[in-house]
């Protein structure tokens, strides 16, 4: 390569305490490319880039822009260089409008008072070239998650036009959205803009990188052109072994079907505004998969299946007798667990400890004066962080420190030490490695092997007709198709119900 | 070294200590404890003494802060408490019978309960924000009080009531034992059952810990109760240590110390994680401070001016961004 570099990175060493979070990568960027970084949770990915923002600092290692060397004091000195990030969980205020979270901090102002005007209109035209069509007024949470990561990107875009960092953009946007921000990134790519793109998507990562640079476990593995790389020898690389449990899964899945009794069964089950009223039956031993578009109302059914939402119509029945769930716990007592999408927000407390985390819903369970003896906790904890390979294996490290994929299993080790008779997990594998994901996938096959029914919930087509032995098909707001997941159902079928709307 | 300039109380200890010592100067017996009457006498005895109302109304506010909440009412729980004892104390035939006494603390603490009672229902049934709910309380609290009264300080010369908070038991002041009590209870009941990090997870995420099962209804109850208990109890010390009901003196603007004594111990008034030890390190520093004042002699009109610029410097002591400025030292920062 004879171009110059926008970006170069040389040797980053970045320690934590107990923790080799990189150790000597160098990094490169030239203008005008989408360059993928690729890892496995934990691998530094993460690090890397809040290095290079100027989130951490570094203890040795060379960062320069553009031939300077610098060195970011923070994310603003980052953003003032030209660097921006779009973060994996939106970090935007939802109470302020789309054109404040736009231009906050730096508001077109006259004599020190903000020009509202003029700020709605730059926002609007800002938006518009990237086909957005918004209120600008409008508090951003009116608008759905995926709008919402739109704007960040905006907002980032109008901030420097050299380095753009997307950390896991698409985890939360459906087919057509990701093609829209794919197009968004191609038209940048031509104006010269570097984007630093960091998905667990890999046939996204195929379609829209140019390059990549792979890491593991805080090294540099290597840096390649995307087409000189088969998928098969990116995975082996990223995880440093052969992948063949997927391959096996598939077997797995399809033999371990023998449902028995069913463990909740609902009956014109429904809530206004959420989801209209549905029939479902999930039975001990079966894998029931939700597939549907995003907003489609899987979540919702998830949701009032654990009392987490009140339903306002129909029944629903755990193993046989009738129940109403006016809150989580009722739930939890019939043997009901939900691990929630949103991780971060509804799912772990990021200052709590990692053991504190997986005991919480037994101990909640059991009420405050009944506390798990600290030896059982270190046990149960103990045996879950082994059997889910939770990293770091440290169980008082504050959750917040782990990675995306360690805290799912976190959440998963919660769930499974209360024993549950059914297992809602809506989108587990979410923004998590391709390792990972096998491995959580794997766990819920067997899980349902042992007799446990499991709602699972996904937005990937693909991993929830590996999994699923009877999948829901769910269609703006309503349940609209059950399929046998036999032999002859692939992604085209479901589509095509998801696309027509058939009430077969 | 570092580990020990890193452990989160560090500072607030490091101060007191500068505190204590700079005491050294202008009264150079400072640091002597003699005995009397088989009393322990001495100025660090003072500072313990006069710390326990104050240890008590934050050890309380910080149950309640790590909920996510504030109780503004604690120091018109104080007056109550002490109006209905003296009042009742004062109706008795002998003022000096331990039965009559007992039952007048009994009635103050039992309406306490009924305080924080009422509480915790306007925050977590009725869903108002902590710091109007308690807002309420706060105003109206002290107005009861003045009504139980009516509007007069109330003396009472009852010796058994005195011991609570003048006495000495074991050569020590009761009311320091009294706190220390209630510290270990609290300590005890929070970290020996699952009550404290099921009160950390609720303040930490409200959200997250509905749906893991927690019922943070009867949790957040339970922290306005016991503030208010708590509270009740530092009111009963105060108003026996000055043997009078004194509706407008007592506990006044004392929620605003137990704040400040919590947010130096460490525990953060978003919620979450909590430290009853460094509550109790930060409301004996504020009572060191107070006292320190007095012995270095500054004039009665700039104590608080004075009080002010400590709180200003412990509070950037303990931030790790100032310390870094000062020392000219990169911090590297923690994995957030």
């Amino acid at each position: 390569m004879t171009e110059r570099t926008v970006l170069e990175m040389t040797g980053i060493r970045k320690t934590f305490p107990g923790v080799v979070a990189l150790d000597g990568v160098d990094f490169r960027l030239f203008p005008g490319e989408v360059h993928a970084l690729m890892g496995e949770n934990g691998a530094g990915k993460s690090t890397l880039i809040k290095v290079l923002t100027g989130v951490y600092g570094i203890d040795s290692g060379e960062i320069r822009l553009a031939g300077e060397p610098v060195r970011f004091a923070g994310p603003l000195q980052a953003q003032q260089a030209g660097v921006s990030t779009v973060y994996q969980e939106v970090n935007l205020c939802a109470n302020l409008s789309v054109a404040e979270n736009i231009f906050i901090g730096r508001e077109p102002r006259r004599l020190g008072s903000i020009r509202w005007g003029e700020m709605r209109k730059r926002a609007a035209k800002l938006l518009a070239g990237l086909d957005l069509d918004l209120d600008v007024a409008a508090p951003l949470s009116s608008y759905s998650l995926a709008i919402q990561q739109m704007v960040a990107i905006a907002r980032a875009i109008d901030i420097s036009a050299k380095v753009l960092i997307l950390d896991e953009p698409t985890s939360s946007l459906d087919a057509s959205e990701v093609r829209r921000l794919f197009d968004v990134m191609r038209r940048l790519k031509d104006d010269g803009v570097a984007i630093l793109f960091v998905s667990h998507f890999l046939d996204q990562v195929y379609e829209v990188a140019d390059r990549m640079t792979v890491l593991r476990n805080g090294r540099l593995i290597g840096e390649h052109r995307t087409a000189e790389l088969p998928q098969m020898q990116l995975v082996t690389k990223m995880i440093g072994k052969e992948l063949t449990v997927l391959d096996r899964l598939d077997d797995e899945a399809r033999t371990a079907a023998a449902p028995g009794e069913p463990v909740v069964t609902a009956k014109g089950l429904g809530r206004a505004g959420a989801i209209q009223p549905f029939d479902l039956t999930i039975r001990a031993g079966e894998i029931v998969g939700l597939a549907g578009l995003l907003g489609s109302g899987r979540t919702e059914v998830a949701r009032l299946l654990y009392g987490a939402d009140r339903a306002d119509t129909g029944h629903l029945e755990v193993g046989g007798e009738p129940v109403t769930f006016r809150a989580p716990r009722t739930a939890m007592r019939h043997g009901i667990a939900f691990s929630s999408e949103n991780r971060r927000t509804e799912g772990i407390i990021g200052e709590l400890t990692v053991r504190e985390n997986i005991v919480l819903a037994l101990q909640a369970a059991r009420g405050w004066s009944r506390p798990v003896p600290r030896r059982r906790q270190d046990e149960l904890v103990a045996k879950y962080v082994k059997a889910l390979d939770i990293r770091p294996a440290d169980p008082e490290t504050p959750v917040r420190n782990l990675s995306g994929g360690n805290q799912q299993k976190v959440l998963l080790a919660r769930w499974l030490i209360t024993e549950p008779r059914l297992l809602i997990v809506d989108e587990p594998t979410r923004g998590i490695d391709v390792g990972a994901k096998a491995e959580i996938q794997k766990l819920l096959v067997g899980l349902a092997g042992d007799g446990m029914a499991v709602l699972f919930v996904s937005a990937e087509l693909e991993e929830v007709l590996r999994l699923s032995h009877k999948i829901e098909v769910l269609r703006d707001r309503r349940l609209v198709e059950e399929i046998e997941n036999t032999g002859g159902v692939d992604a085209d079928r479901i589509m095509q119900t998801i696309a027509s709307g058939a009430n077969g | 070294m570092t580990a020990l300039t890193r452990h989160r109380l560090f500072w607030p200890a490091a101060v007191l200590v500068v505190l204590l010592v700079s005491n050294l100067f202008f009264a150079p017996r400072f640091f002597s404890i003699t005995v009397q009457d088989g009393h322990l006498y001495g100025s660090l005895i003072d500072v313990l003494r006069s710390s326990a109302p104050l240890v008590l109304v934050a050890l309380g506010m910080t149950v309640v802060i790590a909920t996510g909440g504030i109780d503004l009412s604690v120091g018109s729980v104080m007056a109550i408490a002490g109006a209905v004892a003296c009042l009742m104390i004062g109706d008795l035939p002998d003022q000096g019978s331990v039965g009559g006494v007992l039952l007048a603390v009994g009635a103050a603490i039992a309406l306490a309960v009924v305080l924080g009672l009422w509480n915790g229902v306007l925050v977590s049934v009725i869903g108002i924000q902590p710091i109007i709910a308690t807002l309420i309380l706060m105003v109206a609290g002290r107005g009861i009080a003045q009504l139980l009264t009516s509007g007069q300080i109330i003396n009472v010369s009852s010796p058994p009531f005195r011991v609570i908070g003048a006495g000495y038991f074991l050569a020590l002041p009761v009311s320091v034992l009294i706190a220390a009590a209630v510290v270990a209870i609290a300590v005890l009941l929070t970290r020996r059952s699952a009550l404290g990090v099921l009160v950390e997870a609720v303040g930490a995420s409200p959200t997250a810990s509905r749906l893991a099962g927690i019922r943070a209804r009867g949790l957040t109850i339970m922290a306005y109760v016991f503030a208010a208990v708590c509270a009740a109890v530092a009111g009963l010390i105060f108003s026996s240590n000055v043997a009078s009901a004194d509706s407008n003196a007592a506990g006044n603007l004392i929620e605003l110390d137990a704040i400040l004594a919590v947010v130096i111990g460490g525990t953060a008034l978003t919620g979450g994680r909590f430290s009853l030890a460094g509550s109790v390190l930060g409301a004996v520093l504020i009572s060191a401070l107070d006292i320190t004042t007095y012995t270095i002699g500054i004039p009665a009109e700039t104590t608080l001016l004075f009080k002010a610029v400590v709180v200003v410097v412990l509070c950037l002591s303990q931030s790790a961004a100032f310390r870094a400025v000062v020392f000219r030292r990169r911090t590297a920062g923690a994995p957030a």
